[in-house]
């Protein structure tokens, strides 16, 4: 079936979210909208999908005009929809949640299981899904989920399939074999949308590319473009991904973990004899999926993880066992994984924001007395020296954009005398242009001498940043290796393959 | 406890609370009084003798039945303004203004407790223990005044006003002691420990506090050295503790805007894990919070005994307890908006006397105002739809 978008506006309040944008997808085409955070690509597929009605503009299918007042319309109409979260139930099987809202029945209303999951296997045969019918979904890995929720549009009959950010949760091996998937989906002459701000997997896979910026379409791609010109037409100016990373000049190991074990609260180790050291003017990155003890280890540096056994040593000193204050008053600076939650109190000021953890110490407090001009005038410079997008230094730190919050936590951070950052997954969710920055400043904080440790869970960003990556998996490292040996390792012992 | 390394419960729910307190609609308490009083009139008028009667023949008169309904609500009304700001048909100035200060007089302890609870209100912590911390702050006071005569009168009220505020701040500090070590639930605590509070102040004066030929469980008459001087001649009830109620909204002001321990406190009220990521001692600064909450309430206390009861009875936490929650709640718990509502709230009181005596409407229907505040306050969803406002940024989204 073949989709046309034409003209779309929709508005909200003030704030144009999509403006005179048209795209058309072919049948059996992979059709990528690629786009920054906030430049549309969700609120058009919403428009399409009937959650939101557009000010004007109109939707064809098959060259047919039509109009959806909600996703049930858009659904009969054969849309289907992936969501980056999943809309699965985790207690219900992978049939009942495949059914779910349309349920098979057999003659009086009983409801036929038998023909669900008859349904649910041929779908999941058909392309290689590899999909038990009975399966809990909450037991099974994200990967897995995204399949049954593929299969949930398929079920429907969905001729235009949209995939919303599909990849954001999943391992390098799963992104490869959704990527498998879409493929399988286009020779069946499926149309695809598929919603990324990731590079790398559009040039892979995308027949079309449409690019958006501020709500508006800035025109057609070729995956044969270099990533250099996708990036800079996603941001509109001049982008080097590379970045300009020269090589490192690492000294001597100031910063060294030893033998580091620790067990959560049901006894389970989350931290598994993992050692490592670090050199002066040097970024190691710890390299892997989520949640296998990257977490743990970043709160174990910074004194948050209670039952730790081992060493971890900086410049000689033993950090275990210290108070976070104490952790922070070394010289630890720390981009926590989540900024809204552990990195800023968003009901706070930008100004106050970044005195959070210095508050009782001069020159922010004498006496007890906050020293509030001197806060103001730190708060205005720092705004400036990193870039801080923002009207004023007392606007709510809650207020500003992800990319603009973590500038705040960097200028925090890195405001103070540092002997080693610790930087937790730092550009996650940000843009293009924010991640460059935020790239930028952890070269150069590197290149003034300090032992620098990233973790990051995106093979891109890794090989980046990394001057050397230690893969960790179910809290051991599996393997310390130099940025360049070949993804298809790293990804391998991102699986726990070493 | 220094060194605990406590980790704080999932930041939602206290966070909130804090969140609602600063950001909400300021026009929002203004209306909740507004609309209580037109419940309240209601009611006055439900219960009046003569509306009753004129209900009953109003097809006939119907003219009768809105005379009536404007005569009690309008008489009680005025009523309440004689008894808590003017009385105009006094005989003199002097006279008339007995009711203001003795406004005054009542909005002190409510005042100076609701400061209290709104500071733990600010730093995410439901302090419900308003009442408990009151008393031991009193029974404290009481102590030092009736059996540590030995100083010359004005240390010894000093040592009184502390030794309250110290029973406050121990009886306070302790439920943060325990939130930081045991992770226990500072509402159960503090809900529990004012049974405690209030059992064991009923068994202290009938036993080793009772004065000697009391027949109610009351303490002796404290001394004369050791109670709050009177401000205004001994016509009126207006003592000091309304002094150190205007310095300690002043000084919860500077504590909460302008130091770094309040700075901490808003940081764990709106943000839990980031202070404890930015190195802040979460179990101290709630070992902090609650004492600092608590010595505010104990202050409270000492007012209440030392300035208007002048001896220690089962009834001195009254209902000031409860009545410091709305009054910190209807504040925003910001000390300017606790003083106000702490005045409308000893207005209240005062007022309540005289429309009593004079219109015969019945006490009750103050607490009935009272308790349609605090509902109208955690119910804005209704006040802004009863008053057509436009919906809060987070119901929309």
């Amino acid at each position: 079936m073949k989709l046309e978008l034409r003209g779309i506006t929709k508005r909200f309040g003030s704030l144009v979210a999509n403006s005179d944008v048209s795209l058309t997808v072919m049948p059996g085409e992979i059709h990528c909208l690629l786009g920054e955070n906030g430049a549309g690509k969700s609120t058009l597929m919403n428009v399409l999908y009937g959650l939101y009605q557009a000010e004007a503009g109109e939707i064809l299918l098959d060259d047919k005009v039509v109009k959806f007042a909600g996703p049930g319309d858009a659904m009969a109409a054969g849309i289907g929809m992936v969501h980056q979260h999943f809309m699965l139930i985790p207690v219900f099987t992978v049939a009942e949640n495949v059914i779910l809202g349309h349920e098979p029945t057999k003659f009086g209303g009983v409801l036929d299981m038998a023909a669900a999951r008859a349904k649910v296997r041929e779908i999941s045969d058909q392309f290689g899904f590899d999909l038990d019918p009975d399966a809990i979904v909450g037991d099974l890995p994200v990967g897995v989920q995204q399949r049954v929720e593929i299969v949930k549009a398929l079920i429907s009959n969905a001729k235009v399939l949209v995939f919303d950010e599909p990849t954001a949760v999943l391992t390098p091996q799963e992104t490869d074999e959704l990527m498998t998937i879409m493929r399988a989906l286009r020779e069946r002459g499926t149309a695809i949308v598929f919603i990324t701000h990731k590079l790398r997997e559009v040039k892979e896979v995308a027949d079309k590319i449409t690019v958006l910026r501020l709500g508006k379409v800035v025109g057609e791609a070729s995956p044969k473009d270099s990533a250099n010109d996708l990036a800079s037409m996603m941001v509109g100016r001049a982008v080097d991904l590379e970045g300009s990373k020269t090589a490192a000049k690492p000294g001597k190991a100031s910063f060294v973990v030893a033998g580091l074990s620790a067990e959560n609260r049901s006894g389970t180790k989350v931290l598994d004899d993992v050692s490592f050291e670090i050199h002066d003017g040097e970024i190691l990155v710890i390299a892997g999926v989520q949640g296998n003890g990257q977490t743990e280890l970043t709160e174990a540096i910074l004194g948050l993880q209670s039952s730790t056994a081992g060493s971890i040593q900086l410049n000689g000193q033993e950090l275990l066992g210290r108070s976070v204050k104490s952790v922070l008053d070394m010289g630890v600076g720390f981009v926590p994984e989540d900024r809204t939650e552990d990195g800023l109190v968003a009901d706070f000021t930008i100004a106050e924001n970044l005195m959070l953890d210095r508050a009782d110490r001069k020159p922010f407090v004498s006496g007890l007395n906050l020293q509030l001009k001197y806060l103001r005038e730190l708060a205005t410079k720092l705004v400036s020296d990193f870039d801080v997008r923002t009207q004023s230094i007392e606007t709510k730190a809650g207020k500003l954009s992800g990319g603009n919050q973590q500038k705040v936590v960097l200028a925090r951070e890195l405001s103070r005398e540092l002997k080693l950052l610790v930087a937790s997954q730092p550009t996650r969710g940000l843009d293009v242009g924010s991640i460059e920055f935020v790239h930028e400043q952890i070269v150069k904080t590197r290149d003034s001498g300090l032992p620098v440790l990233i973790v990051a869970t995106e093979l891109d960003e890794a090989v980046q940043l990394g001057d050397r990556i230690a893969v960790m998996y179910r809290g051991k490292i599996v393997g310390i290796v130099p940025s360049s040996t070949p993804r298809a390792v790293l990804g391998q012992m991102m699986a726990g393959i070493s | 406890m220094s060194e605990i390394n406590v980790k704080p419960e999932a930041s939602g729910r206290a966070a909130k609370l804090a969140k609602d307190l600063v950001s909400g609609n300021a026009l929002i308490p203004v209306l909740a009084v507004l609309a209580s009083f037109v419940v309240g009139g209601i009611l006055i008028a439900l219960s009046n003798e003569n509306v009753q009667a004129a209900a009953g023949y109003f097809f006939a008169r119907p003219g009768d039945l809105f005379n009536a309904v404007w005569q009690s609500v309008f008489g009680a009304y005025e009523a309440l303004f004689r008894g808590s700001i003017y009385n105009y048909q006094a005989d003199n100035f002097g006279d008339g203004i007995l009711s203001l200060t003795q406004t005054l007089a009542y909005a002190t302890p409510i005042t100076i407790a609701g400061l209290g609870l709104a500071v733990a209100f600010r730093s995410g912590l439901f302090n419900i223990g308003g009442t408990g911390q009151i008393i031991f702050g009193a029974v404290a006071s009481a102590v030092v005044a009736l059996y540590l005569p030995i100083w010359p009168g004005p240390l010894h009220f000093l040592v009184a006003i502390l030794a309250g505020v110290l029973g406050g701040a121990l009886f306070g500090g302790f439920v943060g002691f325990l939130k930081a070590t045991t992770g226990a639930n500072e509402v159960i605590v503090t809900i529990m420990f004012n049974y405690v509070a209030v059992f064991m102040l009923h068994y202290s004066l009938t036993t080793w506090l009772k004065a000697p030929l009391a027949l109610n469980p009351q303490s002796s008459p404290l001394p004369q050295d050791t109670l709050y001087p009177l401000l205004a001649g001994t016509k009126y009830p207006l003592h000091a503790g309304f002094i150190v109620m205007l310095l300690a909204v002043a000084g919860v002001w500077w504590l909460m805007n302008r130091s770094s321990v309040g700075f901490h406190f808003k940081a764990l009220g709106h943000n839990p894990s980031a202070s404890r990521v930015a190195g802040i001692n979460i179990g101290r600064t709630y070992f902090l919070v609650m004492a600092v909450s608590g010595a505010l309430a104990g202050l409270a206390g000492t007012s209440q005994i030392l300035g208007t009861e002048k001896y220690l009875g089962t009834g001195v936490a009254a209902t000031y307890g409860f009545d410091a929650i709305t009054v910190a709640l209807l504040g925003r718990s910001n000390p300017i908006g606790v003083l106000a509502a702490g005045l409308l709230f000893g207005g209240l009181r005062a007022g309540a006397v005289t429309m009593q005596a004079n219109q015969n409407v019945p006490i009750d229907i103050v607490y009935v105002v009272q308790s349609m505040i605090v509902l109208f306050i955690a119910a804005p969803p209704l006040v802004r739809s009863i008053f057509f406002m436009p919906k809060s940024k987070e119901a929309k989204a």
